[in-house]
């Protein structure tokens, strides 16, 4: 199907097909899990989350040239907020049997990731009238999706069909789909034959389909909410540090290779009460962890054993003593580890120091191994399938 | 307010209203940041941090401004506004005054603006007519909740990361699957009821 770029019907099949926000995109996961307990409760926070879309595009369009960089998402969310507003109190008007049994899931249209994510990637840079557009294919296809999904587990569940029971089904009808776990279920079958149905068609025709593939590497922002707005902050940070792994595991090893200099190291116990004693004074500077680094990535290059143990050694004492304080950093775990890896190997016998420092190596490069081996398997699968074509 | 219906909100938000398994409330950052225990736990303690003043202050805000005023039917813009602008200034805050709990909580704050789990438990706490202590202790418990079930799900996800799975379950769906066995387990706290 070939039709213009940004034109309302183009519009409308993209929504709907092309990027249906829950079965390609999967956004929006919230309400899709929780209000498919029946076919009509997916039709009502369908519509309801369409007619919120399409305003709120058109609005956040038209104002997008006097809202500033800076504080657009702010003003997203009044814009957003406002019109749900006004839906809620609607619904609450005129069907409140609805209303009633989506109950807080209303309100909560404010923080659907379908919405955010079309005013931040689509309305924010395009015309009116496209947008507008843009929000009822995306609110239809939403729409779309759940009430199939509302279907399945209404029919499956408590056996009806919109709500009217047939015959003796609702007796036997196993109830855990319409309780919590049958929504993941019935979403993970969903989104699993799309899946099927992806891979079937690349295999055949031999290319790769414009879509999101929800298995690939870093899929991690890719069913998140903010994924718009972070901008893929999160991502940079965690390749920043995983950089930050690898080089300390860079710098490990070279530190490990001296077993000479590990004599006056073995004094070192005999030190530690002073050194111990630093940390107390030394604790009030939270900011530690930003001068570990230096000090670790440093220490093969230039420093004798002594001197850089004697740094590593506080080094290794404060984390620890961090750590109950703190809510357990995420990003200085890995640094914490290595510190209290790496005192015993220096504080100990040589021997001791090697068979721990390959094991820290094993450690490192296991995993990695492991992820090529993967991608190999994944690699010869492919291979095969083309030969078998 | 008797001690015990502190406790009993306590374990209905923890354990059997689990905000996540049952609630379904914060599902995105549950599927997507739930890789590994380590970004798992960081994004478990945001979420408590920013869930619990959001709750204080959100308490505080409907209690004695917006529901002494009739000004009830605002209390979604004007949380929602309230929690974002929080996760700005809490974000400022640590970076200036605590870097190493910055350090620690910075990734996952932008991330959480829009965690439907948040505002969730704000307005769950005005639903259900409980009074700003009452309002804190359910925020505290639903988070609480919260962290343990994308902390487990992380492990789990962890010691499968290199089974063989099949090509069209791979990723998404197969998060989905063990979220959905998980729930089943969770729904056994039922009987706590």
């Amino acid at each position: 199907m070939n039709l213009a770029e940004n034109t309302p019907l183009e519009r409308l099949f993209n929504g709907i097909v092309k990027e249906n926000p829950t079965l390609v995109i999967v956004l929006g996961m919230c309400p899709t899990l929780a209000v498919t307990t029946s076919a009509m409760n997916g039709i009502g926070m369908g519509l309801s989350t369409t007619v919120v879309l399409a305003l709120a595009n058109l609005f956040i369009s038209l104002l997008r040239n006097v809202i500033p960089d800076d504080i657009r998402i702010p003003s997203f969310i009044v814009i957003i907020a406002s019109f749900v507003t006004m839906v809620d109190m609607l619904m609450q008007a005129y069907t409140p049997e609805l209303y009633k049994s989506l109950g807080i899931y209303i309100p909560l249209i404010v923080v659907n990731c379908i919405i955010f994510g079309r005013a931040e990637a689509y309305a924010y840079k395009n015309k009116p009238l496209a947008s507008f557009f843009d929000g009822i294919g995306m609110g239809l296809g939403f729409t779309l999706a759940i009430t199939v999904m509302g279907f399945i587990r209404e029919l499956i569940g408590s056996g009806a069909i919109f709500g009217n029971p047939i015959g003796s089904l609702p007796e036997y009808a196993p109830a855990i789909f319409v309780m919590a776990p049958g929504a993941f279920l019935v979403l993970a079958i969903m989104i699993t034959i799309r899946a099927h149905i992806i891979n079937t068609i690349e295999a055949r025709k031999g290319i790769r389909l414009p879509v999101t593939h929800t298995d690939e590497e870093g899929s991690e922002c890719s069913s998140c909410a903010m994924r718009m707005s972070c901008a893929g902050k999160f991502q940079k940070v965690e390749a920043m540090m995983k950089a930050d792994k690898e080089a300390k595991a860079a710098a490990a090893k070279p530190a490990e290779v001296k077993p000479a200099d590990t004599k006056p190291v073995d004094a070192k116990p005999a030190d530690t009460k002073p050194v111990d004693a630093k940390p107390a004074d030394a604790k009030p500077a939270d900011t530690k962890p930003a001068e570990e680094k230096p000090a670790d990535v440093k220490p093969a290059e230039e420093k004798p054993a002594d001197v850089k143990a004697a740094e590593e050694k506080p080094a290794g004492v404060k984390p620890a003593e961090e750590k109950p304080s703190d809510t357990k950093p995420a990003e200085e775990k890995p640094a914490d580890v290595k510190a209290a890896e790496e005192k015993p190997s220096e504080a100990e016998e040589p021997s001791d120091a090697e068979s721990s420092g390959t094991e820290n190596k094993d450690e490192g490069t296991a995993p990695q191994s492991a992820l090529e081996r993967l991608k190999a398997m994944k690699a010869a699968d492919e291979a095969e399938k083309e030969a078998n074509k | 307010m008797s001690n015990t219906t502190l406790i009993s909100i306590l374990i209905m938000s923890m354990l059997i209203n689990n905000v996540v398994l049952s609630q379904f409330l914060g599902i995105c950052p549950f599927l997507g940041v739930s890789k590994k225990v380590d970004t798992a736990s960081g994004m478990g303690a945001a979420v408590i941090f920013v869930i619990t003043l959001a709750s204080i202050i959100c308490g505080l805000i409907y209690h004695f401004i917006l529901h002494p005023l009739g000004l009830d039917y605002l209390n979604t813009i004007v949380f929602i506004l309230v929690i974002a602008s929080l996760v700005q200034f809490v974000e400022m805050f640590l970076k200036k005054a605590m870097p190493a709990l910055y350090k620690a909580l910075g990734v996952y704050l932008p991330l959480i603006t829009t965690n439907c789990a948040v505002l969730g438990a704000v307005l769950l706490n005005v639903q259900n007519e409980y009074s700003v202590i009452q309002g804190i202790v359910n925020g505290i418990a639903t988070s609480v909740g919260f962290a343990i079930s994308i902390i487990i799900l992380a492990g789990l996800r962890e010691k499968m990361q290199y089974n063989r799975i099949p090509k069209a379950v791979q990723g998404f769906p197969f998060t989905m699957f063990t979220a959905s066995l998980m729930a089943i387990a969770f729904c056994g706290f039922s009987g706590l009821k």
